[in-house]
């Protein structure tokens, strides 16, 4: 049976008609062409299919479309809605060397927007901690850790009059 | 491969749910957060039939905490709301740390401590302390409620006590006991956010410098959350020297019968039991020496 799900994905809501047991992942990729979201382990050890729902980061591989009815996720896409002008974050990554492959990328970028939103100027430790849910194979991390620091500097109000 | 099928419903009253459950039968399962019962789903070891979803019953996520009827997280409360809740870090910290201790930042924010513990894994980061804390187990179901202690809940890896059609609506810890320390230690392959190999969860009591309680629950080392009743007894009537918290660490290990998995050896089990014991321990007598010389 499928069960009827209205969601905002992006500031665009979707009326979709969904199978219960099809994630949030399949239904982004494969529905709404938003590809940006990868899908890695598919068991929530990875964080390549991080997407933010309500204000939280989570994996939509473990999360079920139908139990999205009424909520808003933000994805990869979102952040640059354009598609001209990038997020702070994704210049950041840019500029610092932070993407080799890319597989993690949108991921790492979203966990990075969660723990920013809450802590804009956070310790090493402190990304290191809010990335550990993501694993990337490429860049052994230093440079996504700069990256974050450097956008969280960018994004913080203060750091702009030189604090 | 073709993904598993099955049917969901989201009940907004705990009736509703405990209906759903009691009409579908074994094959009918509750979902919270859904990061175990999904994987599962995937990795078919499980082929539920319906899903019956938690959080959207109104107020089944509250966390409340009480001087007098201590704390109170309700079965869809978030790890993270858990971990970042002002009331439980100040009055119940190491259940905080235990909650931000458990997987990852993703997972912990769609994970709850009530479904960590319904999920019955022997290392379940959640329940060494919670055990610890002497808590118990609020439950709905056909026949009414009922409430256990949290040491009688889990039978065995993936089974609690719970019958058809009972549902976990939240867990409660008493107020910590004057002069009360507790602490939780645990290792795993990836820092602390996948399985833990091995968890140490404590609460002691010192009178002065003398124990006058102890818990100790050792997770992943049995089938379930294992108490090491004669390594607590070693501390009780005591006075909790270094040399004590050893030897108590140390038949602690011995009491326990962890097995060789992916995560880790047997032998190497049995070694860090002891050592995160004698770490629980010595924090848990920090923590109960500094609530009495601030009194």
């Amino acid at each position: 049976m499928k069960h009827d799900i209205s969601l905002t994905v992006n500031g665009d809501t979707y009326t979709l008609a969904v199978e219960a047991w099809r994630t949030l992942n399949e239904v982004l990729r494969e529905d709404l062409n938003l590809t940006g979201t990868k899908l890695g382990c598919g068991s929530g050890d990875c964080g390549a299919c991080t997407v933010i729902v309500d204000g939280k980061s989570v994996s939509s591989c473990l999360t079920l479309a139908v139990e999205m009815d009424g909520r808003r996720i933000l994805t990869v896409e979102g952040l640059a809605p354009s598609g001209e002008t990038l997020h702070p974050i994704q210049e950041a990554f840019i500029e610092k060397g932070a993407i080799q492959c890319g597989f993690c990328t949108p991921g790492m970028e979203l966990s990075a927007l969660h723990l920013l939103k809450t802590n804009p100027l956070p310790s090493d430790t402190q990304i290191r901690s809010a990335i550990s849910g993501n694993l990337c194979r490429c860049t052994g991390y230093n440079k996504i850790v700069d990256a974050i620091a450097e956008a969280g500097r960018r994004m913080d109000p203060p750091s702009k009059t030189g604090r | 491969m073709p993904a598993a099928q099955f049917d969901y419903i989201a009940p907004t009253t705990v009736d509703e749910a405990v209906a759903a459950l009691v009409n579908g039968g074994k094959d009918t399962r509750v979902m919270a957060g859904g990061t175990d019962l999904i994987v599962k789903i995937r990795h078919r070891m499980l082929f539920p039939t319906c899903i019956v979803n938690l959080k959207r019953i109104a107020g089944l996520d509250a966390i409340s905490v009480d001087k007098k009827n201590g704390l109170t997280i309700g079965a869809t409360a978030l790890l993270a709301d858990v971990a970042a809740n002002k009331g439980i870090r100040r009055h119940y910290p190491t259940v905080a740390e235990a909650a931000g201790a458990t997987a990852n930042v993703q997972v912990r924010n769609m994970g709850t401590v009530v479904g960590n513990l319904c999920n019955a894994s022997p290392s379940a980061d959640n329940a060494p302390t919670l055990m610890a804390m002497g808590a118990t187990v609020d439950i709905a179901g056909p026949s009414g409620g009922r409430s256990m202690p949290l040491d009688q809940f889990f039978q065995g890896p993936g089974v609690t006590a719970l019958e058809t059609g009972e549902i976990v609506i939240a867990v409660r810890v008493p107020p910590p006991p004057a002069g009360s320390g507790t602490a939780y230690h645990s290792l795993s392959q990836r820092g602390k956010l996948d399985c833990s190999a091995v968890g140490v969860g404590t609460m002691i009591v010192l009178n002065d410098d003398q124990c006058t309680d102890a818990r100790i629950i050792v997770g992943a080392c049995a089938p379930v959350p294992m108490r090491t009743r004669a390594a607590e007894k070693m501390l009780i009537g005591k006075r909790m020297t270094d040399t004590l918290i050893r030897q108590a660490a140390q038949t602690a290990s011995e009491e326990t019968s962890p097995i060789t998995d992916v995560r880790a050896s047997a032998s190497y089990r049995w070694k860090m039991v002891a050592v995160l014991a004698i770490r629980a321990l010595t924090d848990a007598r920090q923590m109960a020496l500094r609530k009495s010389t601030s009194k």
